[in-house]
This record gives structure tokens, sequence and C-alpha cells, in this order.
């Protein structure tokens, strides 16, 4: 089927980490408004192709808003122009023939290029790596239903499990802070009883290692929470922020230096 | 070759028990000596990685996305069964055994699904304890619904992201094991080859997405967890980078591969808008727990849906399944709306869609109310088709979603090749010819955090293990061989690209091997796919180079093999001389259009040995007897 739509798109293009980047502007004629945002990058890929040129490189997997893997800037908004949706369920019909569209990667150092918009992420899981789960090993579990969670609770739980680590928060702060998403994991666990015990080692870990990543200080700017595809609010990053003044207060001389 | 199942002797309740029992023991200080590689972070892969970190085994784990989290289970929505009888509505071990055979219409391993079902509960005593908020009632207990046909309310659910919820779990117990140094996180590395020296599988070659490196990693057994092959029809559910790759490369050093054409189509998809189509959108089953499916009794009805009156429309499952109706397993359900649509009833621009309205629910329970059930479907579904479900019903198709066949396992999860273990939806045993809904996350954790641990243990102690090497001709030869194939695949510069190639073999395996197959179609596509893989050969294009980050070049290595493999798949369909479950062959099919099993000829395993390019594949068989759960024929009416 073809489409109505001509457009034209700059892409970020750059070969490796240690290259410098440049825009590259290609054009397209006969997008449908039914494809979704990788589609037309599809198409894109098959026009740069049959032209000899190599692929424009994105993460991309589930295309569904689940995985968290696709990841791009467009017209300078993570995930493009529509709300609580990653830019793999963002359709054309969202833009217009005849538009521009800059298309660019999560810019953040602790997020270094791997080539034009892919990046690497691992950061993330170095912060989950450094304290975020539960200390239960496959065996240990009592039957499911011994310990009560007041669905209040489980739903909060839930509200803050829903991140999918995709990185639009920090690709979307002026500091690039990974707040939110630290607070996410954060709060998802000490909502539950299940991470309680170890709720003060937790947050102050986690801390540490954002901070060894080098991602940026929170100024409260709460871009991260407009961007976000998941709708994670910035309530938690408050507190997380308690967790960690009390967790620091009360527990790191006592127990969190000698444990390391 | 004789398959030997080892099934433990005993009743079928105790011979999990007992079998754990005769397991060999490896002792806890010299577990860390063995090496135990992980293909794989999906549920399946993530939960073997970290039980057995945690056991003290030296892990080391492998993906192709650039974080385990991202493995393709995250996609899964529904939920996953357990027997705990929270309900009380009379569930048991028992039952969810029984029903797990039924469903898969009598084409699975007793004894390999009495285990899954005794190991359902434990799961999800695991799983809480590790955080995963599962749905809960006021009370603070666990929240049950019913899912996909079953007559008992057993699906644990987490809002519609259970297979998030339940990914992170894993993800995070593995991510626990990486920092206390018993795993070791390879992402963003692709296995190419299955290393064995004398004869066991003794390590993998991967190749480095990044930097474009054949790396050889060695080890004393290989867990392959890599997931489904669904991707073959190109449009499916699955995720993109899904791929038959590393099974089939260890098919290909010698792994039997099992009942390759039991695939399953799911009634409840998005339809195909398009050329431009790259992937289709499940809507979770559950829809179907309130939403009526229907087409207009006269074909191109200009009228617009609510406007047809009652009696000019065709809810066919309702009709023809008056017991199940709109619940019917997902095999009968997709094949009824094929049948319609073949007779011209089909709805929407390309004619190949059928109804799913909620108008009576939204009558019987509010718009809130059906919002409170599905709201997050119902706003999924807009975005992608800009239609609103609340004012006019949803579309729906059937599409390619998962795959009960792969490699041959044994009761303990060993292929036909010592040392490899095959985990989650890459293997052959639980799920017969058609899987239940809400049983493959079951499956894969099952596998991962209750069986593996004791059966590789069982393994190490029985089997006397040199040590290897990764710099011996073994690994070195493997290494060249995916090198020349990279090398060829880069200079072949022809006119075609990696989709193009994709989405016609997608034509041929959704044409002639998707949900009605016939000789005449199966034989086709037997031509076809050779005659296409011969083409690609000559005239792929594969821009850039192998060092560096190459996604094409990705895709056109994962895409040689689907290619070989969906001939395969092809032949299996048409030795396979029945219908049973996912595999309906138009020949073997009641005057009422209903499957018909042939016991007598096909209550078996069909598994196949790859002899070598270009070569017939030989066949194995595996006889399945059921003893408890006695040979029927499935009926929902
Ligand atoms: C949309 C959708 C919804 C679903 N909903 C449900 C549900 O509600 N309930 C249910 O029970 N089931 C559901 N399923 C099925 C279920 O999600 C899958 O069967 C199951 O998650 C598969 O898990 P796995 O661990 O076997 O493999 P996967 O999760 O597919 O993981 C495969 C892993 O292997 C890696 N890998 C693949 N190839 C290679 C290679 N060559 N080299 C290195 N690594 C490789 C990948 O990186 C990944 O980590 C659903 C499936 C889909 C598509
Ligand atoms: S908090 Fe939101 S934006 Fe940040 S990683 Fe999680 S889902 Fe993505
Ligand atoms: S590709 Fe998975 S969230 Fe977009």
């Amino acid at each position: 089927m073809s489409g109505n739509m001509n457009l034209t798109i700059k892409v970020w293009r750059q070969k490796n980490i240690q290259s410098r980047g440049v825009f590259e502007t290609v054009k397209l004629s006969d997008i449908s408004p039914d494809m979704s945002f990788l589609e037309m990058l599809d198409v894109m890929n098959e026009q740069l192709m049959r032209e000899n040129k190599e692929a424009f490189a994105f993460d991309h997997d589930c295309r569904e808003g689940i995985c968290g893997m696709c990841s791009l800037v467009i017209n300078g908004l993570p995930h493009g122009p529509d709300n609580l949706i990653t830019v793999c369920q963002l359709h054309m019909r969202k833009f217009k023939d005849g538009d521009t569209i800059v298309v660019e990667p999560w810019r953040a150092a602790a997020f270094p290029v791997i080539r034009d918009c892919a990046v690497d992420r691992s950061a993330f899981d170095r912060i989950i790596q450094a304290g975020g789960f539960v200390s239960i090993s496959t065996g240990n579990a009592p039957p499911a239903n011994t310990v009560l969670v007041p669905k209040a609770d489980s739903e909060r739980a839930f509200d803050a499990a829903a991140c999918i680590g995709c990185g639009a928060c920090v690709a979307s702060c002026k500091n690039a802070s990974a707040m939110l998403f630290v607070a996410a994991k954060v709060s998802h666990l000490s909502y539950l009883p299940q991470g309680k015990p170890e709720k003060q080692k937790r947050v102050l870990s986690m801390v540490e290692q954002m901070d060894k990543e080098g991602f940026g200080n929170c100024t409260n700017l709460y871009e991260c929470e407009a961007s976000c595809p998941k709708g994670i609010s910035v309530e938690f990053i408050a507190k997380m922020n308690r967790e960690y003044l009390c967790s620091s207060a009360l527990y790191a001389e006592r127990v969190y230096s000698t444990e390391g | 070759m004789k398959l030997e199942s080892n099934i433990p002797g005993g009743p079928i309740a105790e011979k999990w028990t007992r079998h754990k029992f005769e397991l060999k023991l490896v002792n806890p200080a010299n577990k860390r000596k063995f090496t135990v590689i992980v293909v794989g972070t999906g549920l399946a892969g993530a939960s073997a990685a970290a039980s057995l970190g945690e056991l003290g085994y030296n892990v080391k784990a492998f993906c192709i996305q650039d974080s385990p989290r991202r493995a393709h289970s995250i996609a899964a929505q529904g939920g996953t069964n357990a027997a705990h009888n929270y309900p009380n509505d009379g569930d048991s071990v028992y039952r969810l055994f029984y029903d797990t055979v039924k469903g898969g219409d009598f084409r699975a391993r007793e004894a390999n699904v009495h285990r899954l079902a005794e190991c359902s509960n434990l799961i999800i005593d695991h799983c809480v304890g590790q955080g995963v908020p599962f749905g809960r009632e006021y009370g603070g207990l666990l929240d049950n619904r019913s899912f996909g046909g079953a007559q008992v309310s057993r699906t644990f659910y987490a809002r519609g992201q259970t297979g998030q919820q339940l990914l992170l779990g894993a993800y995070q117990s593995m991510m626990r094991q990486v920092a206390k140094g018993t795993v070791k996180m390879f992402p963003r590395r692709e296995m190419l080859d299955l290393v064995l020296v004398d004869g066991k599988a003794r390590g993998i070659v991967v190749r480095n997405l990044i930097s474009g490196e054949l790396e050889c990693h060695e080890a004393d057994a290989v867990c392959l967890a890599t997931g489904g092959y669904g991707n073959v029809f190109y449009l499916s559910t699955n995720a993109k980078g899904s791929n038959v790759s590393a099974i089939w490369r260890a098919h290909k050093k010698g792994a039997l591969f099992a009942n390759p054409c039991y695939t399953q189509i799911h009634p409840t998809c998005i339809p195909v808008t398009g050329d431009h189509q790259s992937k289709l959108t499940l809507m979770s089953e559950s829809l179907r727990n309130d939403g009526r499916v229907w087409v207009p009794r006269n074909a191109d009805d200009p009228r617009k849906p609510s406007d047809i009156p009652e009696a000019e429309r065709y809810y066919f499952l309702e009709e023809k399944y008056p017991s199940f109706g709109n619940l019917v397993p997902r095999d009968v359900a997709s094949r009824n709306a094929k049948m319609v649509c073949d007779e011209g009833l089909g709805v929407g621009g390309s004619k190949r869609a059928v109804f799913l309205d909620f108008a009576d629910a939204i009558k019987r329970l509010g718009e809130n109310g059906v919002s409170a059930r599905y709201g997050n479907l119902f706003q999924m579904y807009e975005k992608i088709t800009d239609e609103n479900p609340y004012k006019t019903p949803m579309r729906i198709y059937p599409a390619s979603h998962y795959t009960m066949g792969g490699l041959w396992v044994d009761y303990n999860l060993m292929s036909t090749i010592p040392g490899c273990f095959v985990l989650g939806e890459a293997n052959f045993s639980d799920h017969g010819a058609n899987r239940l809904g809400a049983s493959a996350l079951m499956q894969g954790l099952a596998d991962g955090y209750f069986v593996i641990p004791y059966t590789i243990g069982g393994y190490f102690a029985s089997s006397k293990l040199d040590k290897v090497n990764s710099s011996q001709a073994e690994f070195v030869d493997a290494a060249k061989s995916s090198k020349a194939q990279i090398d060829r695949l880069l200079s072949i510069n022809g006119k075609k690209t990696v989709t193009e190639f994709h989405r016609e073999l997608g034509h041929v395996m959704w044409d002639n091997v998707g949900m009605g197959r016939n000789k005449t179609g199966l034989e086709k596509a037997i031509s076809e796919v050779p005659a296409l893989r011969d083409e690609f050969w000559k005239n792929v294009k594969v821009p850039g180079d192998n060092a560096s980050f190459n996604q094409n070049l990705e895709s056109a290595m994962r895409l040689a093999d689907l290619l070989e493999f969906g001939e395969l798949l092809a032949r299996d369909a048409l030795y396979r001389e029945e219908s049973c479950g996912g595999h309906f062959r138009e020949e073997h099919q009641t005057p009422e259009g209903e499957a018909m099993r042939d016991d007598e000829k096909f209550c078996h395993v069909a598994a196949w040995e790859w002899k070598g390019d270009n070569k017939k594949h030989d066949l194995s068989k595996e006889d399945l007897k059921f003893e408890y759960a006695h040979l029927m024929t499935r009926s929902y009416k």
C-alpha cells in the first residue's frame, strides 16, 4: 500500500563512539499514515540500501512498547510527540505531509553512542546489579499467600515496576539524571514487604552506582516524567530522596560500611 | 536414531520426586569448578542463570539485546498458570496436568507435563518472594483470573504485563548473581555455533554485535534458552530479533529437531494494514472473556457494524461451539476466523479480519466497567488503528504467535547432544500440538528455576569431562566456518534486501504452511523455499562490513537459517498426515470441519536429524504413551 506523505528526515549518523556524528538528510515519499514510525525508518533503510548506502542503525525489538529497546529523540522529544508511548508505538498519522523530522540518539555521557542512534545503556544494568533485587535464592520462598500485601501497596509498587528501563528520562533531562529510573526500582521494591529488609542498603548502593556511572543530579525540572512512556511519577523521586536521607543517617555507619 | 526419553519409573505423581532423589549430586565445593553457558536471558534463560549461579556454578549468560531484561518474554501480557487452587474451584496439580495434555491434543509427553504442573506452585511462591507485583484482592491475597478457555481460575497476572514483571524478577535475581561474581553477563552477543568436543557440547562461538569479533567460550555444558521460531512467517507477534539460529546451528551439529510443524496461530491480533507491516500486535486473549466474535452474514455488507441487525450477524464461535463459545482454544478460534474469511465474510479493507465486539459488555458493565478490565488494551488498539473500540468493534485476525516444536529433549531437558540442554520455548516437550494460554511463562520458569538446577547436576556428576580450551581445533574450526559464512554474505552484493527475502519467505510459509495445510500447498512450499534460499545466496544485498555494528548482517544471518528451517517445517507438516492442535491438515477433518487426529499412525514425536546441506533429514520417532490422560477427541462443542 502506498501512502500520501512526503517527508524530509534528518538522521544522526555516527560510525562508532570514536567518530564524530553528523546529520544526514533523506527524502521519503509515499509514506502511509498507518505506518509506525519505525516502519517509516524501515522504508528509509530499504531506500538507503538500494542506493548502496549502509542502513541507519537504531535499537528496537518488541515494537509494542514493552521491551524498552527503542530509543529515539524525535524533533527534540524522547519517544516523539505523542504522550505515554514509546517510539515504536508512534504512528505517522501524528505527522503531516511535507514535515521535516529530526531523529537523534539518547544523548548522555553515561549512554555512549554505539552507532547512529543505538546507544549503550549497560549503566542501567549495573545500577540494578548494585542492589535492585530482593536477596532470595530459588527454593527459599514461603508459600505465596503467607505474606499479605495490602492491595494499595501492591498497586503502588506496580506503578513503579512498570518502568521499562528505556532511558528516556535520562535523555530528556538537561542534567542527564537517572533519578526517575532509579527511584522507580527503589520504590517498587520498598513498597512490598518482600523488599523491606534490604530497603536501606538498596537505596544507598543504587544511588552510589548511579553517581559512579556519570549520571547528573536531579534539579527538579520534571522533564523525565513528561517523556516517560509508562507514566512513572516524579513522586517516586521524592520517596527515594526520603529513603536515602533516612538510610544514610541511620544505616550507613552501622551496617553498610562493615558489610560492603 | 534411538531416542531415550529417560522418563523415570513409578506412578506419574512420584516420578519427579523419585528422579530428583536418584540423580547424582555435585558436591557444593565442586560446583564452582563447572562452567555452564546459558544462551538467552528470557524467562527460561534468566531463571536458569540465576538459579545455577545461586548453587555456585560458574555461569556465562548471553543475549542479543543490549540488556538481558529485554528478552522477548517481556512482551507476555496475560498471565501464568499455577495449580494453587486459591479460588477453591476444583483445581489441582492433576487437573492442570490433565488440561495441558488435553489442550496439547495428546501430543505432549505426560511425565514432563506432570512435572510442569508440580512446579507451577513453586514458581508463584518464588516470584512473589522476588517482589513480582501480582494482582491482589483487597485482603492482600493473590487474585486469579480464568484464561484461554480454562474452566478454573488458575491464572496469576500482573496487570497486562505479566511477562515483564516475571522477567524483571528473574533478571534481578540474575543481576544479583552477577554482582556476586557467579554469573558473567555478555549482552549484544549472538550465538553462531555450538562446539562439540568428543561428542559433547563444550562451548559456543558468538559474534560480538558491536565489534563484529567472533569469540569462543568454553564450558562444561551449554543451555539453549533462545525462544521460538515464529518469525519464519515474517509477520508474527514475536519480537523482531526472535530467531531460530541458535537451535538450528545446534541442530546442524547433531541435535534432533522435534515437531517443527506445531506452530500456534493466535486468534486475537490486530490485522495487517499494508506491505510496510513489520510485525503484528497481539491483543490479549482475555478480551474474549467479554468480547463477542462475529462477521456480517452477507459478504461486503456496506453498513456500519452497529447498524447491522442481530439477525444478520454471524456469531460463528457461539453458534458452532455453544458450550465454550468465544472461549474455545486458540487453534479452534483461529481456524474458524480463517474459514469465515475464506468464505468471503471477512471485514475491513483487506477482508482478512473479523469483529470482536464489546457492545454487549458495555451494556452490561458500562464503559467504566469495561475500561477497568481492558482499559490499557483498548488504548493500545486505538493508538495503532486510530479507531475507538468503545464505539466500534475491534477488528482482529490470527497471527503466528508461539511455536510448540523445538529441539528434542529427554526428561532431563538434554538434547541428543550430551551436555546441550534446551529450555523454554526452544524445546519441544510440554505443549504437544497446541499450547494453552498462560502456560509458556510457567514452562520457561519451571525449566529454569526448578528443573535444570537438578538435572544438570546429574549430568556433571555422572559424566567424565576433560578440560577444554577455546584455542583448540574444534573451537578454531567452528569460528572459521562462521567467519566464512559472514564473508560470503557480505560479498554477494546482490539486488534484494534481507527484508524483501524475509517477506517472501513469510508469504510462502503463511499461505501454504499456516493455519490450513494440504498436500499441494506443502509441496509447493517444499519447492519454493529452497528456490528462495538459492536466490538469497546469489542475490542478497548486505551493505557494510563485519567489523562494526551491522544490524543488516545480523538479520541476514538469521534469515539464512530460517530459509533452511522453513523447508523442514513444511516437510514435517507434510509428513504428519493428521490434524492435531495447531497443525491442521485439510485432508484430515470431520464433515463439520473439526480436526481429526490419527492416533494409530501418529501418536509419536517426529524428531528430525540433519544429514548435511541439501540432503534429506532422517526421521526418528518417540512413541507417546497416555497412561493417565486417556486419548480422546477434544471437543469444545
Ligand atoms: C505478545 C506475546 C504475548 C504472550 N503472552 C503470554 C502469556 O500471557 N502467557 C504465557 O504463558 N505466554 C505468553 N507468551 C509466550 C511467552 O511469552 C514465550 O513463549 C516465552 O516468554 C518464551 O520465553 P523463553 O525464555 O523461552 O525465550 P525468549 O523470552 O524469547 O528469550 C530468548 C532469549 O534468547 C536470546 N537469543 C535468541 N537467539 C539468540 C542467539 N542466536 N544468540 C544469543 N542469544 C539469543 C534472546 O536475546 C533472548 O534473551 C506470549 C508471547 C507473545 C509473543
Ligand atoms: S522511568 Fe520511564 S523513561 Fe525512565 S527508564 Fe523507566 S520507563 Fe523509561
Ligand atoms: S521496540 Fe520494544 S519498546 Fe519499542
